[in-house]
């Protein structure tokens, strides 16, 4: 642990590198198309073989942490949709979640029936865009993308109306959602999922079964089980890895213990599995979404008595998780009976599924990095925070 | 057989490029400048300030109490109140905001102004082409650049407005009734005061 990143980088390759010719040093990045955003890979290459990969972060570093301490609880709520732009009700749900434990707020049945609605409408857009950016890599030049980008397209007009955003939505308060899905919202939603069935068996007429995405990603980046719980990986990946471990069903946040759905696991720990799990994940968010938009009681959709200005928690701490479409999201406070956070800080999903990229790419070629870092699932924002 | 998998994806491309020419489901672009998609009522974009009848300056419901500055997660509101009063809504003298200025180049959308806001004054605007060659004055509104009539509230969030014109009605009932049976107490209290000592009375103060 003591070892210094110069140490790191100058430490000797750990795989054996063919004696002729020189060793080439290339930074992929920041401005690389595949990056995702703003993100620098220092490779070390021997002919077209990776032998070293340092990840180099915070080109998109905004002071998040040092913002939630300084702004008050509500204020922080918009910040945390600039996280995982992708996925920002999740992340407002996961903020929410820790305000409510620091401050003992009870939320009521129907709000949380609308949060689970909309986190699994997350979820599924995300995983779709997430597999149509990882064919994108493979070189499917935009087909699968503009598949998935047109059904996240109606999730996206059906949170815009709900929210009046459809990627910075703010909508979750503490205590509840800011405005009631109606009953105009709702059928909204029971229309794209009925729909979105039909979506996911052409995504996969289009995909599974193709034999170039199987030779690029059977076998390729593959994660040993061990050494994913080892790094403190979550989400698609760990699973994809074949270790069961899933907060929904582990720490039973919200009202996840009513629903019936399954944990899809991986076996092999590689991209396709990565790419299966998050097929089969975004099937099961459907069975999750058809119970919940059945079962959506009436009643209030925030506690009355909720706080919403003027929030001076007692001090105590409190950590909110939820398994958000990249992983574990998680959101730590600590309160000095203060208007903000005495310490804030979050524990970003994608951040520390990037740890083991080094692991994944040694020993692959150039080309094959690129779909290696498509298939952990990042989003910039949440990783520099 | 290699390449089943390849031909029935091309299938699925197939179907979806035939699929595009007779299905609205499958085409779901518009020629953006040209055609547009209508907005949803709930959109926002950036905040406006409301003001009721003909005159902007007259007519602005902010009373500059300073809770949206205050509570701006960006800090891209400033205000400065008034020295003087004007009536408002119910007829009641209240300070108003001599300068009112959103940085919008600072601003991120999020409707915390328009949630804190007591007086119904600040509200999103759904109007989102604003670009401008000048990246300072071109994007810090003023007042004046801020102020949108009821009319228009109404037109771009209809349902939002009517509720908000229902509850300043009912509060500006309430408030006048209420001025009517303090002033029907006043009156029935000053009578005999009146009829006692007239000259006390007629003091101002």
């Amino acid at each position: 642990m003591s070892e210094s990143l110069l140490e790191a980088w100058n430490r000797p390759p750990t795989i054996e590198v063919d004696g002729e010719g020189e060793l080439l040093e290339v930074a992929m990045g920041p401005h690389h198309p595949s990056t995702h955003g703003v993100f620098r890979m220092d490779v070390v290459l021997d002919g077209e073989r990776v032998i070293k990969l340092k990840p180099v972060f915070g080109y998109l570093h905004r002071n998040h942490e040092q913002i939630g301490q300084t702004v008050g609880y509500l204020q922080m709520m918009p910040y945390t949709d600039r996280l995982d732009y992708f996925c920002s009700l999740t992340n407002n749900w996961a903020y929410a979640l820790a305000v409510e434990k620091l401050v003992g707020q009870a939320v009521p049945e129907r709000a949380e029936y609308i949060r689970v609605i909309l986190a699994e409408l997350t979820r599924i857009q995300n995983h779709a865009s997430t597999i149509g950016f990882l064919t994108q890599e493979m070189g499917a030049s935009g087909t699968p993308l503009m598949y998935a980008f047109r059904e996240r397209e109606k999730i996206l007009d059906l949170f815009e109306s709900l929210t009046g955003s459809r990627m910075m939505c703010n909508y979750m308060r503490f205590g509840g959602c800011r405005v009631d899905m109606t009953e105009a919202h709702l059928n909204a939603a029971r229309k794209i999922v009925t729909g979105l069935p039909r979506f996911i068996d052409e995504f996969e007429n289009l995909l599974t079964s193709n034999e170039i995405l199987m030779a690029r990603s059977q076998g390729m980046g593959v994660l040993k089980p061990d050494l994913a719980v080892n790094a403190g990986i979550t989400g698609p990946m760990l699973r994809a890895s074949g270790v069961n471990y899933d907060i929904r069903k582990v720490d039973h946040y919200g009202i996840y213990d009513r629903f019936s759905f399954r944990v899809p696991l991986g076996e092999h720990g590689d991209i396709y599995d990565r790419y299966m799990v998050r097929v089969l994940e975004m099937r099961e968010s459907l069975k999750i979404l058809e119970q919940a938009l059945k079962d959506i009681p009436a009643g209030p959709f925030i506690d009355p008595k909720a706080k919403i200005r003027g929030f001076k928690p007692k001090p105590g701490e409190a950590y909110g998780r939820i398994e958000a479409p990249k992983g574990e999201l998680g959101f730590y406070l600590i309160s000095d009976g203060g208007t903000s956070p005495y310490r804030f800080r979050i524990r970003p999903p994608s951040f520390i599924n990037l740890t083991v990229l080094e692991d994944m790419c040694i020993g692959q070629n150039v080309a094959d990095v690129v779909v290696v870092f498509g298939s952990v699932d990042i989003v910039l924002g949440e990783v520099d925070r | 057989m290699l390449g089943e998998g390849l031909l029935k994806g091309l299938g699925e491309t197939a179907r979806n490029f035939a699929g595009s020419f007779v299905s609205k489901e499958r085409l779901t672009t518009v020629q953006y400048p040209e055609e547009r998609e209508p907005l949803p009522e709930a959109s926002r974009a950036f905040p406006f300030l409301v003001y009721d009848g003909a005159d902007w300056e007259a007519g602005l419901r902010c009373v500059a109490c300073q809770i949206c500055e205050k509570e701006c997660p960006p800090k891209c509101i400033y205000i400065e109140k008034s020295k003087d009063k004007k009536p408002d809504y119910v007829g009641k003298p209240q300070i108003y905001p001599a300068k009112f200025d959103i940085d919008i180049s600072v601003c991120m959308s999020c409707q915390i102004c328009v949630e804190v806001c007591p007086f119904e004054a600040i509200k999103m605007d759904n109007q989102f082409e604003l670009a401008t060659d000048d990246r300072f004055g071109g994007l810090l509104y003023d007042r004046k650049e801020l102020a949108r009539s009821n009319e228009y509230y109404h037109k771009i969030h209809p349902t939002e407005a009517a509720e908000v014109d229902a509850r300043l009605a009912e509060e500006k009932a309430k408030a006048e009734e209420k001025a009517k049976a303090v002033a029907a107490a006043a009156a029935a209290k000053a009578a005999p005061a009146m009829a006692a000592k007239p000259a006390e009375g007629a003091q101002p103060q």
